[in-house]
């Protein structure tokens, strides 16, 4: 059967029609497309994962400094923090937090990541769904499955919207990613293709309208905390999901409506660096503390 | 568009347009000049000249030029690299007109060889090549290309597609050119596969044909 792709309701007709999880149908859909065996879909998933989680390790292993200062090692600080016992929610939250700071921090300092959906929200997908896959005991099996969901919800977001900073603002970057992780989450968990369209919906409603203000134009504030807060929101979105509430709209109602709602954000709060945080006078060197080398 | 695309491509950071592209369009520089560069003058443009720095465009495009991926971890040393291969780079700010804001030119030159690329970073890593010594082209590096120079001239056309014809080519685009009618003139062909070494070199051997180069599809590392 040909799938008619592009709507989350398309998808989730088709498991249902074919009685099976969302992320078979993505496999399935995907290895169609591109014409490659299944199996080789899911080696190419786990060395995504595989890298990943290297950057992840980097970040909290080693403080990342960015070169324009405005970063460091922000994800080390918060391992140590979480090490202390000071966490408020205990120790997978403060990981949560910590991991999707990592990865952002990795990227921004110039290491290897993988850009999920962009390298700008690369550190949402890993902190939820690793975090989460860690502290509830699942297979990596079940981990591959989980990103071929929220890879499945990207595609239909770039479908039905965008993925982009520049045409959508953060809601589309880091709202998407959060939106992808939530759906994720939920197949992670065991939920039905329904729970994973509330999920997408719920996410991608917490951060509508969210703008695109890169301070000086780069990938580092205020996106690498979004991050974080994107994680926190797709385990937040998951978790009333998992839990029997239904979102009011369908998740493709709710990402076609942040599509519009993308288009008429004016361009100064779409990565341009004009508007927004990026409208404040540049941190100088006092803030950096000499990281810069400009001291 | 897959779901590899949307987690993906793996890359250096900080950013798909600024550094990734930027990667993809030195190696398409470096490809196409089908030897190892000597001399590099790199203008920046717009985006690429205002947040290239912070984003390390200027990295990104020299490790393109010395043959790394996109996901080479070596991308952020890629000044010391160049030096220590005796790259000699420079690098400048220009205003390309309106074009996209992530745009570059680079005037490259090898032992043997020497040309002027104009091409945009244009999202997600995927890059447009939109100047060619002059010529408009249009490529992505998503298909094996040959590109030909030769004199304007009836012909030349029907002899190219012959060849590639014959040998089973499948031609995905193609696009010709002439800086004035008789001048010079370039070909560019897109294939669905790469062709064997002895059908570039059936083109070079056709009767006035100046130049036949070969870059193959781009790769995304990782």
């Amino acid at each position: 059967m040909t799938l008619v792709a592009g709507t989350l309701s398309a998808y989730r007709a088709a498991a249902l029609e074919r009685d099976a999880p969302l992320w078979s149908v993505f496999l399935a859909e995907e290895a169609a497309q591109s014409g490659r065996d299944p199996s080789a879909l899911e080696a190419l998933m786990r060395e995504r994962i595989r890298v990943m989680r290297q950057s992840a390790a980097r970040g909290l292993g080693n403080p990342q400094m960015s070169r324009s200062g405005l970063i460091r090692g922000g994800a080390h600080r918060m391992a140590a923090w979480m090490d202390s016992g000071a966490s408020l929610l205990g120790p997978a939250f403060t990981r949560l937090a910590a991991t999707a700071l990592a990865v952002a921090e990795v990227n921004a300092c110039m290491g290897r990541i993988v850009a999920a959906p962009t390298a700008g929200a690369c550190g949402v997908l890993p902190a939820a769904l690793f975090t989460v896959a860690d502290e509830k005991g699942r297979s990596e099996e079940e981990l591959v499955r989980a990103f071929f969901t929220a890879g499945g919800v990207g595609l239909v977001i770039e479908h039905l919207a965008s993925l982009s900073g520049a045409e959508g603002g953060c809601q589309a970057e880091v709202g998407s990613a959060s939106a992808m992780a939530a759906g994720g989450l939920v197949e992670l968990m065991g939920g039905t293709p329904l729970q994973v369209d509330h999920a997408v919906a719920f996410a991608l409603s917490n951060v509508m309208g969210l703008i695109c203000d890169p301070v000086q134009g780069l990938v580092e504030v205020p996106c690498v905390y979004r991050n974080a807060m994107g994680a926190a929101n797709a385990v937040v979105s998951a978790e009333i999901a998992l839990a029997g509430v239904e979102s009011a709209f369908t998740a493709d109602q709710v990402i076609e409506t942040m599509g519009r709602v993308g288009r008429r954000i004016p361009e100064e709060f779409r990565e341009t660096a004009r508007g927004g945080l990026a409208s404040l006078p540049a941190p100088g060197c006092d803030s950096c503390r000499g990281a810069c080398g400009n001291a | 568009m897959g779901i590899f695309d949307i987690l993906g491509p793996v890359m250096v950071g900080p950013s798909s347009s600024h550094t990734a592209g930027a990667v993809r369009i030195g190696q398409f520089g470096r490809l196409l000049l089908g030897e190892e560069p000597g001399r590099a003058v790199i203008g920046l443009h717009g985006s690429f000249a205002a947040t290239g720095e912070g984003h390390g465009t200027p990295l990104a495009l020299l490790a393109g030029l010395l043959g790394m991926d996109p996901d080479d971890e070596g991308i952020p040393a890629a000044m010391e690299i160049a030096r220590e291969r005796g790259l000699d780079f420079r690098f400048e700010t220009t205003d390309l007109g309106e074009v996209h804001p992530n745009s570059v030119r680079m005037a490259l030159k090898g032992e043997d060889a020497a040309l002027e690329l104009r091409a945009s970073s244009v999202g997600g890593g995927r890059i447009q090549v939109w100047g060619l010594d002059g010529f408009p082209v249009f490529l992505e590096g998503v298909y094996p290309t040959v590109l030909l120079v030769y004199p304007d001239r009836p012909g030349m056309l029907a002899m190219v597609t012959t060849i590639l014809g014959n040998a089973g080519m499948n031609i995905a685009t193609i696009k010709a050119h002439r800086d004035s009618r008789g001048g010079q003139a370039l070909m560019t062909v897109e294939l669905d596969h790469t062709p064997a070494v002895g059908i570039l070199n059936a083109l070079r051997h056709l009767p006035y044909m100046e130049q036949v180069r070969f870059v193959p599809r781009l790769g995304f590392g990782g």
